[in-house]
């Protein structure tokens, strides 16, 4: 009984059932256990973590400076900003809003770095639904390859005040 | 024999009570504390059960009630009476309950209580203040560079300590009864289970301590701000792992009613003791499971700690899904209910309010929250998952559904055996478990589906940025719906607490009024299977249905994982 004294003989191996049981939850564990690094040497979606320290204002210098010489267009005020491809891109987020606007080209591959300015904010890629954390301090980044083409939403998923709901930009793929 | 540590009793009085009911000697300060603080629990439970609808009524855009400065006001204030106030001060209760009256024992001491109680209890009225007077939105973990008032962080501190205080008693009491010699042999394994918890609080609580009091000296301007990073980690050493220690009191109180409603005793105590070693042993880096797509930690360190060695605290949730119902089923089959593989289950007391409790909260804890849980905590499938409103579908399976419905579950029996009234509105208390578990079933599913389509957590409106389309929308409708069932079954289960102990009919000089246990057939006889290992059939097939379920869930995510785009 779990409320009263157990008898003095308690222990005891598990039998039957029991023994099954453990030994199929210890089996699953395992599986489970082996897929990440399975994953992290054969699966092509891995969050490494890869970062840099950085200063806010120095990240802001970086990515104007990224946008201004990958200016392809403009939208609401805010440059659409095109990496070469295999290059860098910068990505700010600030209390309320993402820049610059990114276009990509299908197939390539891109060093896309990440930080904020202020608070923490969460770059969610939309409708692919890809999350990552976004730090102050931080240059997070992410080595991505667009595989579909069309106009991407990244909404911000970290809570960053009373705006954040209204924090969002696009990434465009060619 | 040496009693300077317990206090004086008044000249006169008697330090126990023999328990009508059990027959156990009850300790009449144990009591008192157990009383108090399950008293705030559920005034906490209330405060966060009123802020839940206002949210859930505003996420459910078409509805959209709060404005937005107070969603995220109502949001931490929901976070924080929910998971922290209303589960630490029922986990006091059951901690006072656990090493006293089944041990035969009397609490260490009243003063230590006391110091404990009032510090936790100002601790959460200063937060609570401190929120809804607007200088602290800044949600649950107030991740840095947000900043709230001063207060906020010393309330914070105020509750750790005084959960401390009162983890110290228990350890305290549980070392005088040893030396006295109040029981023989081992501590019973509701005991065993809440030690467990209470060890692994020591070592969550610390690490509240060590980021809470940096980030209270930087809100005083006092030290320079911590790093963001750092206190990502650190604060989710207080946030997760307090949930272990909430799965320990749960499945401590699996364990108690599933002996009170149907006899079951565990049928291997070896195996269930393991269980709860494994907890205390691999828990210790659940930390990790928020940081899974954080920068600055390489994926070694994810990996690692996302399994923390080998997943062997998911081994110890396994084991204990399997051991519970199987002593329930063993005792029932006892019982003379043999035919087939559920023949059993039609003769269980379903409608003990108690059992049913703590049978959905099984059900729910295991089905939804367990598999969500390790599924969306591994490494690289957290990419699709994280911060999503799939995070919070799962783990209101786990601590509303599992955690709060079990304590909701035992309160059927603390209230009877400790205020000794037994309930008011019988009926209406034998739906309440099923209004609530219902609910929050289709909270959890409402969440998990919305999230599945990228709809993040804690935000106000989903529309601003056009990402989200109808199939979303219905998702955030079934949440509200759901939503709105639990919550008039947790108005319920107030109304229903507060009444029984205000206006219930005394039952001190007899037992409490039986809720329903289950019934031997004649002919039948207790130790019958004794020899029959395989006498559990139908929990074979339950949690081999289980596996199944777990399997095909957690390759799915996989294959949603090789859908995006490849990124590392």
């Amino acid at each position: 009984m779990s409320l009263t004294l157990p008898a003095r003989d308690w222990y005891k191996p598990p039998v039957g059932a029991e023994k099954l049981w453990i030994g199929l939850a210890l089996l699953w564990c395992f599986v489970m256990s082996l897929m990440m690094p399975y994953w992290h040497f054969r699966g092509k979606q891995n969050s490494r973590g890869e970062a840099y320290a950085v200063k806010p204002m120095d990240f802001f210098a970086r990515a104007e400076k990224f946008a201004a010489a990958n200016k392809v267009g403009e939208r609401d005020g805010i440059p659409i900003a095109e990496p070469a491809p295999g290059g860098d891109a910068y990505l700010v987020a600030r209390m309320w809003n993402w820049y610059p606007i990114l276009k990509l080209r299908l197939g390539e591959t891109y060093r896309v770095h990440l930080s904020a300015m202020d608070l923490q904010h969460g770059f969610s890629l939309q409708p692919l639904n890809m999350n990552f954390q976004v730090l102050p301090g931080y240059d997070h980044v992410l080595t991505l390859t667009p595989t579909s083409k069309g106009e991407f939403t990244i909404v911000c998923n970290e809570f960053c005040g009373i705006g954040h709901d209204k924090m969002f930009s696009k990434i465009i793929v060619e | 024999m040496s009693n300077s540590a317990l206090p004086l009793p008044a000249a006169g009085a008697a330090l126990t009570r023999k328990c009508d009911t059990t027959g156990l000697n009850v300790c009449l300060i144990a009591e008192r504390f157990i009383k108090l603080n399950a008293v705030c629990a559920v005034v906490f439970l209330l405060v966060g059960g009123i802020a839940a609808i206002l949210l859930a009524l505003t996420r459910w855009q078409a509805v959209h009630l709060l404005r937005v400065d107070w969603f995220y006001r109502i949001l931490t204030l929901h976070g924080l009476n929910m998971l922290i106030f209303w589960i630490l001060f029922f986990e006091v209760a059951v901690l006072y309950f656990t090493c006293t009256i089944p041990l035969n024992a009397r609490l260490f001491s009243a003063k230590v209580a006391w110091a404990g109680f009032i510090q936790m209890l100002v601790g959460a009225v200063m937060v609570d203040y401190i929120i809804l007077n607007g200088q602290a939105d800044v949600l649950m973990t107030s991740y840095l560079p947000l900043l709230a008032h001063p207060l906020f962080y010393l309330g914070i501190i105020l509750v750790a300590t005084g959960t401390l205080t009162g983890v110290f008693n228990f350890f305290a009491t549980l070392y005088v009864a040893k030396r006295d010699r109040t029981y023989e042999g081992s501590v019973p394994l509701v005991t065993y289970g809440a030690t467990a918890a209470a060890i692994i609080a020591v070592v969550t609580l610390l690490h509240g301590a060590i980021v809470m009091i940096p980030t209270f000296t930087f809100s005083m301007g006092w030290t320079p701000q911590p790093d963001p990073m750092w206190y990502r980690m650190i604060w989710w050493g207080l946030g997760h792992q307090s949930q272990q220690v909430n799965v320990c009191a749960m499945v401590s109180v699996w364990y108690l009613i599933g002996q009170l409603a149907t006899g079951a005793k565990p049928l291997n105590e070896t195996v269930c003791r393991t269980a709860f070693l494994l907890y205390i042993l691999f828990i210790n880096l659940a930390s990790a499971h928020h940081l899974l797509v954080d920068p600055a930690i390489g994926a070694t360190w994810k990996i690692w700690n996302t399994s923390y060695a080998m997943y062997l605290a998911v081994l110890a949730s396994m084991i204990h899904g399997f051991t519970v119902p199987a002593s329930v089923e063993f005792a029932m089959r006892e019982k003379g209910h043999t035919k087939g593989l559920f023949g059993w289950v039609a003769a269980l007391p379903w409608r003990n309010p108690g059992f049913s409790g703590a049978l959905l909260s099984l059900l729910i804890f295991g089905f939804i929250g367990g598999i969500t849980g390790v599924t969306l905590g591994t490494q690289q499938i957290n990419i699709i998952a994280h911060n999503t409103l799939r995070i919070t579908g799962h783990f209101h399976a786990t601590v509303v559904g599992g955690t709060t419905l079990a304590f909701m579950a035992l309160a059927y029996y603390v209230i009877p055996l400790i205020f000794r009234r037994d309930f008011i509105w019988r009926s209406a208390a034998r739906l309440q478990p099923w209004l609530f578990g219902i609910g929050i079933l289709f909270v959890s599913l409402g969440m998990s589906f919305a999230g599945s389509m990228g709809v993040p957590r804690r935000i106000y409106d989903i529309d601003n940025s056009g990402a989200f389309g109808p199939a979303a929308h219905l998702m955030l409708g079934v949440m509200g719906l759901g939503a709105i069932c639990a919550v008039i079954g947790l108005l319920l289960f107030v109304v229903l607490c507060v009444g029984t102990i205000l206006f219930g009919a005394r039952n001190a000089g007899r037992p409490m009024a039986d809720w329903g246990v289950a019934q031997a057939l004649p002919g039948s006889r207790e130790g019958s299977l004794a020899d029959d290992h395989w006498a559990v059939k139908g929990t074979i097939v339950l949690t081999g249905v289980f596996l199944a379920c777990f399997a095909v869930y957690y390759f799915a995510n996989w294959k949603a994982l090789a859908d995006v785009w490849p990124v590392r």
